[in-house]
């Protein structure tokens, strides 16, 4: 091959006019908006580029209007590249994080979900972390992907965002069952932790996410630059969980993701303290002097709150 | 002894990337490794088992970090966000420089979360170089780019890759990573010398070097870097030490991941070509 002669362009440039003009963002805009329309559009059932563009034009004739086809490749071919890989690559990420709804919906069904929701919902963070931020409003607003276990597959949904939060979501500096002691409960408000998520859940999907986690499938996948090929997941039968009420803290300890069920009274008081209440209100809300003695419910919640202060789910910040 | 002005660090030896299967082995064991890559959005997070690991290696090793998400190409600015969790990072683990790519991969806030090629012209240089300012400005942190493999050109391009990102680090005044496995896969993909590549980009400007392997497929290669490192490469990485002297190199290796000591083994063969070099770079 011909070698060309070292060149410095930006010998000639001049340093004084090297910010970019409005029109020359604009143009390097346009052409981002249409490759990335074509990167992130639907593959077909075939894992194919599809071959007509959203305006009903031949996809080869506009993508042949700015990539160049090689000995080797048509414009159409060289764009279907980066198409393939960009599905590969968020398929994958969303597979890491949803396999006990997976899992439930069975392979086919579960891979048109995720399609569908990212299709319509598409990664708005640098970081793939994020991807099932929006899932649950999706299955509320779309039930038809989930049909006919829709509330079981909601709850699992819910369940494994939880999880992907208390992985690694900010942990605030603790706050202790000492620090409880000087508290005015008429005015303090308590803070939970931001990797502390509260759920109440119509099936016990907790039991059966652990049965489907192994060791050392805690952690998420990691971003890198290589191109990356969706492997086929295994998808063994199980019983489906059992339809029961359960409330559930999904938090961490120790590095590790746990799920803890908790009371619905340990629930009620917790969500009024995440929801801004006092520690008086939280209280007053959710004791029923009908069920127990205010002795009782005074033994009942300073356990509680021993429990949670040792599980550091209160936050020292703010107080 | 610095070989250039952007390459304060030649003592730096050759390092791996730090990979979530090698954890436990590197932690009990403590292998002894030059330094070690991270991806930085891996440990942009905001607590949790990332953070722990990530301060118990930095313990132990130098750690730099390498970005997946900048996208200095992209049209749109800098993300605010991205920027102070960057920041933050770069407090903890002391980078002594920091990389990412020489592309784009977000436009109006939606993020392909891939590398995709720049249309190499005047006006994408200038759009590139500023974002690459605007983010040293904010982190205070050298900036090194790195060529990206790509498997598509643009008709709007006015120049050759090896140019535009010549012309990109002039104007922003930066670094190269320069990943002598992406310029070979390029090479094949689009029908160039690699040695063009080399020769005609500003080896001074040379921070660090990537080593990989790749993936041959009937029409194009892929940067898959799940393979060791084929001979072509080998003696491309040869020919960039000689040009821009002895220079920090990391071997990548991110699918089908061998045990750590044979992505270490494979890595240290870089040694041989190091070891052969002059201490003074040749001239360009």
């Amino acid at each position: 091959m011909k070698r060309s002669k070292p060149t410095n362009f930006s010998r000639n440039s001049n340093k004084n006019r090297s910010l970019p003009s409005a029109s020359e963002r604009a143009t390097l805009t346009d052409l981002q908006r249409l490759m990335a329309g074509a990167v992130m559009r639907r593959l077909t059932p075939a894992e194919e580029m599809q071959k007509s563009w959203t305006d009903g034009r031949p996809t080869q004739q506009v993508v042949g209007e700015f990539i160049k086809p090689n000995d080797r490749l048509t414009s159409f071919e060289r764009l279907e590249i980066y198409n393939r890989q960009y599905w590969n690559r968020i398929l994958e990420c969303f597979y890491g994080d949803y396999p006990g709804l997976q899992t439930l919906l069975g392979e086919t069904k579960f891979r048109k979900l995720a399609i569908a929701y990212l299709d319509q919902c598409p990664s708005q963070c640098f970081t793939m972390r994020n991807l099932g931020r929006s899932l649950e409003e999706f299955l509320r607003a779309e039930p038809r992907h989930t049909k006919p276990i829709e509330q079981l597959a909601l709850d699992m949904a819910r369940l494994e965002w939880a999880h992907v939060e208390a992985f690694d979501a900010e942990a605030c500096p603790v706050l202790t069952a000492d620090d409880l002691l000087g508290l005015k409960s008429a005015t303090v408000q308590l803070t939970l932790q931001p990797y502390l998520s509260l759920l109440e859940l119509g099936f016990a999907v907790d039991q059966y996410l652990l049965s489907l986690k192994k060791e050392g499938d805690t952690l998420r996948s990691e971003a890198s630059n290589a191109v990356t090929e969706r492997r086929q997941q295994t998808v063994k039968k199980k019983n489906k969980p059992k339809r029961a009420k359960i409330f559930l803290a999904v938090h961490r300890m120790d590095d590790c993701v746990w799920y803890k069920r908790i009371e619905a009274d340990e629930f009620k008081i917790l969500s009024a303290l995440r929801d801004g209440a006092t520690l008086e209100n939280a209280c007053a809300a959710t004791i029923d002097p009908e069920a127990r003695s205010v002795e009782e419910w005074s033994a009942l919640i300073r356990q509680w709150f021993q429990n949670w202060t040792s599980l550091g789910w209160f936050c020292r910040t703010g107080l | 002894m610095p070989a250039n002005k952007f390459n304060g660090f030649t003592d730096y030896g050759i390092g791996i990337g730090l990979r979530v299967p090698h954890y436990d082995h590197i932690l009990t064991r403590k292998p002894v490794v030059d330094w070690f890559e991270i991806i930085s959005e891996n440990f942009m997070v905001d607590g949790g088992r990332p953070l722990r690991i990530l301060d118990q290696i930095l313990e132990q090793y130098r750690v730099v970090q390498h970005g997946v998400s900048m996208y200095f190409g992209s049209a749109e600015p800098l993300n605010r966000e991205h920027m102070k969790k960057l920041k933050r990072l770069v407090k903890r683990t002391n980078t002594p420089w920091l990389s990412d790519h020489l592309c784009w991969g977000s436009v109006d806030g939606r993020y392909t979360h891939d590398l995709l090629p720049m249309p190499y012209t005047f006006g994408a240089a200038k759009v590139t170089a500023q974002k690459i300012r605007e983010a040293r400005d904010i982190l205070e942190v050298p900036i090194a780019v790195e060529n990206v493999s790509s498997y598509a050109e643009f008709h709007a391009s006015e120049m050759t890759e090896w140019e535009f990102l010549s012309e990109v680090v002039e104007l922003a005044d930066c670094g190269i990573l320069l990943d002598v496995n992406n310029i070979y896969v390029s090479s094949r993909n689009h029908t160039f010398d690699p040695f063009d590549y080399l020769n005609n980009i500003p080896p001074e400007r040379v921070a660090q070097i990537h080593i990989a392997g790749h993936s041959k497929f009937e029409k194009y290669i892929l940067d898959t870097h799940d393979h060791p490192v084929i001979d072509p490469v080998w003696k491309l990485y040869a020919h960039a030490n000689k040009l821009a002297g002895s220079t920090a190199t990391l071997l990548e290796w991110d699918d089908r991941l061998p045990s750590f000591d044979e992505v270490h083994h494979e890595a240290l063969k870089a040694n041989k070509f190091l070891a052969q070099l002059e201490q003074k770079p040749v001239a360009a």
